[in-house]
């Protein structure tokens, strides 16, 4: 059980929540995720830990409303209790010291970035995290990022904040070094997170420049301990278990394809879930 | 007196052809008159070899003996007193390999039916009213138990009987272990599991869920800061072994601990009631013929497939699954493919499972396991056309915990070193039983583990309070009055 201490909303479908958690707080490392599950017979889904504060005993996350279990967790509020929490789970990326780190985020990728960049940054790496959104209401936690990272870079399909276009097209815009002259300069490393199409978008952008690039991978999730083998993903010529040996893997060796079509394993099941997640609501809202 | 006749009685069953399709426990049980007259056959014997066979050495006569007597409740003490699960040990122990594959009237007839004599006394205890509850501890030294399969709750059970402040930490939401996540509720409901562990907590064991010791917390944290004296590493052997063949990751394919856990802990079968989905298709082969496999067939026609198929590259004499699961399987229509063994996965553009393809095999020379080595019979290749792919071929320790903790010995399968008599590791202070140490194994061997570490875990306590007894910090050790 974990009590929600603060709920923000982000955007209309993406909520932050402050919540207490003094073990996992204490334990957690940047890039770490947790495990959760909001009511009994629910599914168990896994979450970044945007942030964590060690001696308040608190850890963030950042939830977008997806499906049944991501609505569920948005619906909750201040006060509530998270019926089950498990971390921290996977390990904090391996990025060698020194170089120009850039952090790619789209959707809750930005907030995943929030304590990695921070991290870097205390670590002393020039960092830069580009985030990108369709227009200026869905970018989330810029204020934040500003604040830990070197630069931020803001990007939207519509121009009307930061760079008009894709982050990868900002990316190449550092790669081939173009910028304005005062830009953040050439990426030595990228780290990328969000949804999967846009990781590999970003590894196709970093791939021909032979820039090191880690992705962080979201495969279908239960116990997050190595147990199911349900989160397995092709790296190379090796099979990893993205729970234990991950999340993040070198960008330029997973198999995207496999891990995409293994995502969508049960999407059929889950449009049914939330369609009748939808009626209930639906009825539920009727009878009140 | 003992009463010569041939058969053991049987146990009530469900109609296999009902029971394929749902969850609900397959055998119905003994009634009082049935087992009163089932134990009337065990003669007794002066030389009990049936307690050789029992790795916890339960009084099987004498407990046998209180049943032909209709003393019920002294039967569930003697039961007790050697073994603090019999409801499930009763249930799934493979007795044809242990008590009852010694007992004497095995010689001219068939065993005493020592397992179900012993789920017959535990579910009648179940059915009498709890008794007064937990006694407050009365030492000083906490244990951590880590694991709540059968080799971690025993142990924290004899602990709280010894005066011990227990707590059990557990890596998944619920505790249990493969008794919760593995096994299915056909063979063990959830409620006979859900009462055992609600005996221990009355008893005073604390179980914290949602704790993964060497990541939520270090185990030298346990033991350095949180002020606990031992600790109990029961965390079993949880890791899924692959083929390593092409396909493998096709969609459709899972381990046999996937398909399990989705369904037994997740309840995937009350989907979208509950909310975790589980995709079988018409034709699912598994591969593997241990519990683990006759387990997932047996599931995977419960959640709707129309053939369920065992595939296995050895032959029905080295299949390791209890015999009583294999008839059942039998009778529940399972298909079984002896000397075949899978070499590839084959899918369709989408990227699903369409056919498992394989090769037959034969009999050779005896390999290091001492089981006839099967090799593969050149050109026999052959596709088998199927939906899904279970893998059941193993499992080995999960190395989470062992290598956050430094000073811990593995050996060359991964398994934790433990001496098994004892349960003592490399690591002062750390004890550990079960699947853990032996590898994928039973939960009665499980639960002997667990006993025998909380013994051992007393006695170097005690001594090491003895032997500090000079600059005294440990108080008073007498349990207090009851
Ligand atoms: C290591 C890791 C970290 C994550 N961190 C975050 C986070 O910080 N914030 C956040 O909002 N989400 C995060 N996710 C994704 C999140 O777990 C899924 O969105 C969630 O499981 C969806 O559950 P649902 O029941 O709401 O939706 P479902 O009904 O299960 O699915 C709805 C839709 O989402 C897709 N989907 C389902 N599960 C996943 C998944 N694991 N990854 C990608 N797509 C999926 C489905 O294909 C479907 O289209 C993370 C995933 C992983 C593996
Ligand atoms: C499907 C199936 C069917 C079986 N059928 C039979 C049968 O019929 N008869 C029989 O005798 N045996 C059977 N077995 C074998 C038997 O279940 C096991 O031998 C027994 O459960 C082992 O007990 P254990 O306590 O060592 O470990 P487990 O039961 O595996 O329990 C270990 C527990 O530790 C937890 N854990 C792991 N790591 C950590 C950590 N770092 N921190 C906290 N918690 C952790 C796990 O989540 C788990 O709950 C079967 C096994 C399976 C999988
Ligand atoms: S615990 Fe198992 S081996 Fe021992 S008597 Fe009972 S059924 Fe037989
Ligand atoms: S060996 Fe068989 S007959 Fe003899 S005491 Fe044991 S159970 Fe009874
Ligand atoms: S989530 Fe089960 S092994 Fe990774």
């Amino acid at each position: 059980m974990a009590r929600i201490l603060s709920k923000r909303a982000l955007t209309s479908v993406t909520k932050l929540f402050v919540v207490e958690a003094p073990l996992i707080a204490a334990a957690a490392r940047p890039g770490q995720f947790v495990i959760v599950r909001v009511r009994e017979d629910g599914e168990r889904i896994p979450l970044t830990i945007a942030d964590y504060d060690a001696d308040r005993g608190e850890i963030t996350i950042v939830v977008q409303e997806v499906g049944v279990t991501t609505r569920l967790l948005g619906a909750l509020d201040e006060g509530d209790d998270i019926l089950d929490m498990v971390g921290p789970l996977g390990s904090a990326p391996e990025i060698e010291p020194g170089g120009h780190v850039v952090g790619v985020g789209g959707g809750f990728g930005a907030a995943a970035l929030l304590c990695l960049m921070r991290d870097l940054t205390e670590r002393g790496a020039p960092t830069t995290a580009i985030i990108g959104a369709r227009d200026k209401g869905l970018l989330i936690l810029t204020d934040e990022l500003r604040a830990v990272c070197s630069h931020l870079e803001l990007c939207t399909d519509d121009g009307s904040a930061g760079f008009k276009g894709l982050v990868t097209e900002r990316l190449q815009q550092l790669i081939d070094g173009d910028g304005e002259g005062d830009g953040p300069g050439r990426p030595d490393r990228v780290l990328a997170i969000g949804p999967m199409p846009m990781m590999r978008a970003v590894a196709d952008t970093t791939h021909d420049a032979g820039i090191e690039t880690l992705v962080s991978m979201d495969p279908l999730m239960i116990d997050g301990t190595g147990m199911c083998g349900g989160c397995r993903i092709t790296v190379g010529d090796e099979v990893k278990f993205a729970c234990v040996d991950g999340p993040f893997f070198d960008a330029h060796q997973v198999d995207f394809d496999e891990a995409v079509r293994r995502n969508r394993m049960y999407a059929d099941m889950e449009n049914q879930a939330a369609e009748r997640q939808a009626l209930e609501c639906q009825a539920s809202a009727g009878a009140a | 007196m003992p009463v010569k006749r041939i058969d053991k009685t049987p146990m009530r069953q469900r109609d296999a052809g009902v029971r394929a399709h749902d969850f609900l426990e397959v055998n119905e049980g003994y009634d009082l008159s049935r087992a009163m007259f089932e134990a009337e056959r065990c003669l007794r014997c002066q030389d009990a070899v049936c307690v050789d066979g029992c790795p916890v050495r339960i009084p099987i006569p004498e407990f046998i003996h209180a049943i032909a007597a209709g003393d019920m409740a002294e039967a569930a003490s003697i039961l007790r007193g050697a073994n603090p699960l019999p409801a499930i040990c009763g249930r799934v122990c493979p007795q044809e390999t242990q008590c009852e594959e010694l007992c004497h009237m095995n010689n001219r007839f068939s065993a005493a039916a020592i397992g179900h004599l012993e789920r017959f006394v535990a579910d009648w205890e179940r059915d009498q009213p709890a008794n007064d509850g937990a006694r407050k501890p009365w030492r000083d030294e906490k244990i951590a138990v880590i694991g709540s399969g059968p080799a971690g709750l025993v142990c924290a059970g004899q602990l709280v009987d010894m005066g011990y402040p227990v707590t059990v930490y557990e890596a998944l939401h619920a505790p249990g272990g493969v008794l919760r996540y593995g096994i299915p509720e056909f063979r063990l409901p959830n409620a006979i599991l859900d009462w055992e562990i609600d005996v221990l907590r009355q008893r005073g064991v604390e179980i914290v869920t949602n704790v993964i010791v060497g990541k939520t917390i270090a185990l030298d944290d346990l033991l350095n800061d949180m002020g606990f004296a031992a600790a109990f590493i029961g965390t079993g052997a949880g890791l899924p072994r692959f083929l390593g063949i092409p396909g493998e990751n096709l969609n459709g394919v899972f381990s046999a601990n996937e398909f399990l856990t989705r369904i037994n802990l997740m309840r995937a079968y009350d989907f979208p009631v509950a909310d975790t989905p589980m995709k079988v298709g018409k034709r699912v082969a598994v591969i593997g013929a241990g519990n683990t496999a006759m387990d997932t067939v047996r599931s995977s026609m419960r959640m709707g497939a129309e053939k369920g198929l065992i595939v296995y590259r050895r032959s029905e004499t080295e299949m390791t699954a209890r015999i009583e699961e294999y008839h059942h399987a039998i009778e529940e229509g399972v298909e079984f493919h002896w000397l075949t063994n899978p070499i590839e996965v084959l899918g369709n553009d989408e990227g699903w499972v369409t056919g498992l393809k394989c090769q037959v095999m034969e009999l050779g020379e005896p390999d290091e396991s001492g089981r006839a080595r099967p090799v593969p019979v050149a050109g026999s290749e052959f596709v088998i056309e199927v939906d899904n792919v279970v893998l059941s071929i193993g499992t080995t320790p999960n190395p989470l915990l062992l290598q956050s903790t430094p000073g811990l010995e593995t050996d060359r399968w991964g398994c934790l070193v433990a001496d098994q008599e004892f349960g003592r590791t490399t690591r002062p202070r750390i004890y550990a039983g079960g699947d853990v140490v032996t590898g994928a194994a039973t939960v009665i061997l499980a639960a002997g583990a667990g006993k025998s570490a909380a013994q051992s875990i007393h006695r170097d306590l005690s001594a090491a309070n003895e032997a500090g007894a000079g600059q005294m910090t440990i108080k008073a050790t007498a349990p207090p009055s009851a």
